[in-house]
């Protein structure tokens, strides 16, 4: 039995917050990481999981406890420590003015990797990453994925004693992400590399040999994902949704049963639950119905939402939004609410999206997936006003964007993706501005904002920047549909939120989309466009795929009929291929 | 084995600071192309030569005497006069801002220059203290060289020139005097501006993109990344010196009496200071706006406010004798004032550099303090 990686004895951790006191983001934890083993550290926002992170890479010091790694004690001498492991923070800090190359170059340097040793390593790193090509590019003109992989790059040229990865596919598209786990896997297969990595995707957690997680600062559960996952045996279930029935309106009746249904997710067409451990029988068959259900395999993830829903005082996703949003009116009559036709948009001469055409009905939820740098963001950017098209047709609410942009826009809501409301501001005087800018008069606003502040549990005199994160994301909505809108925009409202918050945000949405509202939305949960009417995937410009959830899975052909996540790579590398045939013939 | 790897650690993060430096433009602009703005702003556009000054002139004696001793006003570049009929005409111009002086010869000049005490007054307008100096001077000059010019015809009356006495009186700022060096000046507020200014902004960029955290979990050490942020831009300022020292030579005719390799010296020195200090600011506030703020504020300002570059530290109250004496900039234009205009003067060589050799040391030691590699 070798000594362990890192050693953790009682280690607390806390932090100062001018508005609620000390915050304990590590709270008595315990834990011991085995050698030359993937090791997954999951859990919500704010479970503590950065913080230990940075208090093993001697970035922080704890507050009290022991806590060792590679044998060092990491508070008495973290530089020692920082000279034999790697890190990757949550946002690699690459030098975006500096190349690909220079970057590289600059780690191996700082790391004292021989010249030797360091060709066959960097022909290695730029192999895995496929950036051979890229070598003199800026990194900082790099895509997202990319840029995640070159950090990844960085932190491994050389073998670390110990590689600690801090949420390292936040943000990242499927595609990106995959390639960020074979190098993992292969460093770890080929020279025992120590990984700790910590991730809010099951599936992540689930490639590791042990898995810790966390919540509050402690460790609620240990153990290996097959010991973790038969906390839920006998308990998940498939409910198979009618025909003439959207998968979400099934999830939401079973997701708004909390004391009979742990958690529920659309999937496949058809919606995984999870039934609450004690036997109700009669009330299980009272709620399911008519409803055929099938038992399935449990997997890590029930585990995970087991273990959460345990943990919290209060059912989350039901309270947050199941009163059914105000109705807008003439709703669901099927007609088009936007029309794109031929749209194309050029930066110099680069396609950013070439030709594309699609509409979306009055009440539908509209998925736009794609890889990072596949055009998404510039088609929702046209398609809020934000940006002018090149050429095309754009109709949005019955008007033509590019001659009627301000009656448009008057009949939009946009959510960013960052929190873009101000934080100095109390949630009553955030959503005062926006109703006033988009013109509310003054009864109408006072009504509006007490509907909003209702439907989405905001207390009208918190201080918007200290909401958590849920509630921020439940603000900006809120002020995304202040001046009822016809559509929403939603620019990945899920990136870098925890699961929980998920479920209750999803639940928000099918209440708005009941109520008729259409909503456009991009993500990089592969699982969430099940929530879609239908989805749209493209890549480099192009529109690759287009229909409904079942419809693109079929598409993607018996590869990837399994999950939207395979299907998602699949229609993605076969577009690819298709390119590259294209372009070599 | 150990000294070689902390080398190649060095020299990486130096090459990394040096591209990043050159790649980014508006650095090099803030580095070169402003520290000439404002040498060619401060050195022609803060003008101390005052011309055409608009004397009134009174005159209650009309004698040949008295027309004579003005009469070097009227031949002046400096001055122009302007033939006030009374003194209370005089007066109204200089309120009207017709008039910067009052040129006054009394009735009883002629009666007193005879008798060895002639006496002429001079009213100059202290709103503009500088200009009321850069007059008294030229009257002074013009009235006396105009009657050396009548003594040398009138051999009999050659004890005259030294017998006329102008009685001045400044108005509205009487205290007023104030030495002006003002191209030395320039390098410390160049050197100021280059150091604080620009390393203000590179800790807090590293803080703000995410780099820091990377970067602090490698073998590098907080004292390489301090040294290799310093050293881009001593040779920016060592340009940036050679720049000033060649306009004070052959654009403004400065003279440079002293040792150039001790002002080369000195100005390095106090370079790394404003350097080092611009670090810690940076380190401090990890906001690249904030500091680029604060380092205005606490370095350049002072620099051009109270280090005697525009204000006399003679004059000014005891706490602000004080604040100045705790910048080095107000040591280091002492220094280069006296290296310019009057040579190498040991002593004070040696007590400014020291002064600086300890601010540098100290500000290194505080901003390798806040690069402790620490996030909390």
């Amino acid at each position: 039995m070798t000594a362990p990686t890192v050693e953790a004895r009682e280690v607390r951790k806390s932090f100062d917050d001018a508005d609620t006191g000390t915050v304990a983001a590590v709270d008595g934890l315990s834990l011991s990481v085995r050698k030359g083993q993937l090791t997954a550290l999951v859990g919500p926002d704010g479970a503590g999981k950065t913080t230990l992170m940075r208090m093993f890479a001697g970035l922080m010091t704890p507050d009290g406890g022991a806590l060792s790694v590679l044998g060092i004690d990491v508070a008495r001498d973290p530089q020692q420590v920082q000279d034999r492991i790697s890190y990757m923070p949550q946002r690699f800090g690459l030098y975006e003015d500096l190349s690909v190359q220079e970057n590289l170059d600059l780690y191996a340097d700082l790391h004292g990797v021989p010249m030797d040793a360091r060709r066959d390593r960097f022909a290695r790193m730029l192999e895995m990453t496929d950036m051979a090509r890229f070598t003199d590019r800026p990194a900082g003109k790099l895509s997202g994925g990319m840029k995640q992989k070159l950090g990844l790059a960085c932190t491994l040229v050389r073998s670390p004693d110990l590689l600690l990865l801090d949420e390292p596919s936040v943000g990242v598209d499927p595609l990106s992400r995959r390639d960020l786990w074979r190098i993992v896997q292969q460093l770890v297969d080929d020279e025992g590399l120590s990984v700790i990595v910590s991730t809010s995707y099951m599936d992540e957690a689930e490639r590791c040999a042990q898995v810790f997680v966390m919540h509050r600062g402690k460790v609620l559960a240990e153990g290996t994902p097959d010991a973790l996952r038969e906390r839920a045996h006998g308990l998940t279930y498939t409910a198979l949704t009618p025909p003439g029935v959207a998968a979400r309106d099934l999830q939401a009746r079973l997701i708004d049963a909390p004391h009979l249904v742990i958690d529920a997710v659309p999937q496949g067409g058809n919606v995984r639950y999870i039934l609450q451990p004690d036997e109700k029988a009669e009330e299980v068959a009272a709620l399911t119905g008519e409803i055929t259900t099938e038992p399935r395999p449990e997997e890590l993830e029930d585990a995970f939402m087991m273990l959460l829903r345990q943990q919290e005082d209060e059912a989350p996703a039901s309270a947050a939004a199941t009163r059914p949003a105000a109705v807008v009116e003439g709703t669901a009559d099927g007609k088009p609410v936007i029309v794109v036709r031929d749209l194309v948009r050029k930066f110099g001469d680069f396609t950013a999206v070439a030709s594309t055409s699609f509409e979306v009905r009055r009440g539908e939820i509209f998925g736009l997936l794609g890889p990072n740098g596949a055009g998404k963001t510039t088609t929702f950017r046209m398609l809020c006003g934000l940006l002018p098209a090149t050429s095309g047709q754009l109709d949005v609410a019955g008007r033509d964007l590019r001659t009627a942009r301000a009656q448009a826009r008057a009949r939009i809501g946009y959510v960013a993706q960052k929190f873009a409301l101000y934080g100095t501001l109390n949630v009553r005087e955030n959503l005062q501005f926006y109703g006033r800018a988009y013109g509310l008069g003054r009864r109408a606003l006072r009504d509006r904002i007490d509907e909003m502040t209702e439907q989405f549990s905001l207390d009208p005199e918190a201080q918007s920047g200290l909401l958590p994160g849920g509630f921020k994301q439940r603000l900006s909505m809120a002020a995304g549909l202040i001046h009822q809108p016809e559509i929403l925009f939603l620019d990945e409202p899920t990136s870098g939120i925890d699961p929980l918050a998920r479920r209750a945000f999803w639940r928000t949405i099918t209440a708005l989309a009941q109520g008729g509202v259409t909503i456009i939305i991009t993500t990089h949960f592969m699982e969430e466009a099940e929530y879609c009417d239908r989805i749209a995937i493209q890549d480099a410009g192009e529109m690759l795929a287009l229909g409904t959830p079942r419809e693109v899975r079929e598409l993607a052909g018996t590869d990837g009929a399994r999950d939207m996540n395979s299907a998602f790579i699949a229609v993605v590398e076969d577009a690819r291929a298709r390119r590259s045939r294209a372009e070599a013939a | 084995m150990k000294r070689s790897a902390s080398v190649t650690r060095l020299l990486a993060l130096l090459r990394k600071e040096t591209r990043q430096m050159l790649r980014d433009r508006s650095n090099l602009y803030v580095g070169l192309a402003l520290p000439l703005v404002l040498i060619l702003l401060f050195g022609y556009g803060l003008s101390f030569d005052v011309t055409d000054a608009r004397v009134a002139v009174v005159m209650e004696d009309g004698s040949a005497a008295t027309v004579n001793a003005v009469a070097g006003l009227v031949g002046s570049d400096y001055l122009s006069p302007i033939w006030a009929h009374s003194m209370f005409e005089a007066e109204q111009m200089i309120r009207a801002d017709e008039a910067d002086a009052i040129l006054r010869v009394p009735a009883d000049f002629t009666r007193n220059l005879t008798a060895g005490q002639g006496q002429l007054q001079l009213i100059l307008n202290g709103v503009d203290s500088n200009t009321a100096q850069a007059i008294e001077g030229y009257a002074n000059s013009a009235v006396t060289s105009a009657l050396l010019h009548r003594a040398d015809r009138q051999a009999d009356v050659g004890t005259e020139a030294a017998s006329v006495a102008i009685v001045q009186r400044i108005w509205f700022n009487e205290a007023s005097n104030s030495t002006w060096f003002f191209v030395p000046g320039l390098v410390v507020l160049i050197m100021t501006l280059i150091g604080a200014f620009l390393t203000s902004l590179l800790i807090a960029r590293e803080w703000e993109r995410g780099t820091l955290e990377s970067l602090f979990v490698t073998p590098a050490r907080p004292l390489e990344l301090v040294l290799s942020k310093l050293a881009p831009y001593v040779v920016i300022g060592a340009i940036d010196l050679v720049m000033c020292l060649l306009a004070a030579k052959f654009l403004f005719e400065v003279p440079i009496r002293g040792s150039l390799w001790i002002i080369a010296f000195s100005s390095i020195l106090y370079l790394l200071v404003s350097l080092s200090l611009g670090l810690v600011i940076s380190g401090l506030t990890r906001n690249q706006f904030a500091a680029s703020q604060i380092a205005l504020l606490v370095s350049f300002m002072p620099a051009l406010m109270l280090s005697g570059f525009v204000f006399d530290l003679r004059n000014v109250p005891v706490v602000i004798q004080v604040v100045s004496n705790l910048l080095p900039a107000t040591h280091f234009m002492g220094l280069i004032k006296t290296l310019f205009m009057a040579g190498d003067y040991w002593p004070q060589i040696i007590r400014a550099n020291v002064i600086l050799a300890i601010y540098t040391t100290v500000l290194v030691i505080v901003a390798r303090r806040t690069l402790a590699k620490k996030l909390d």
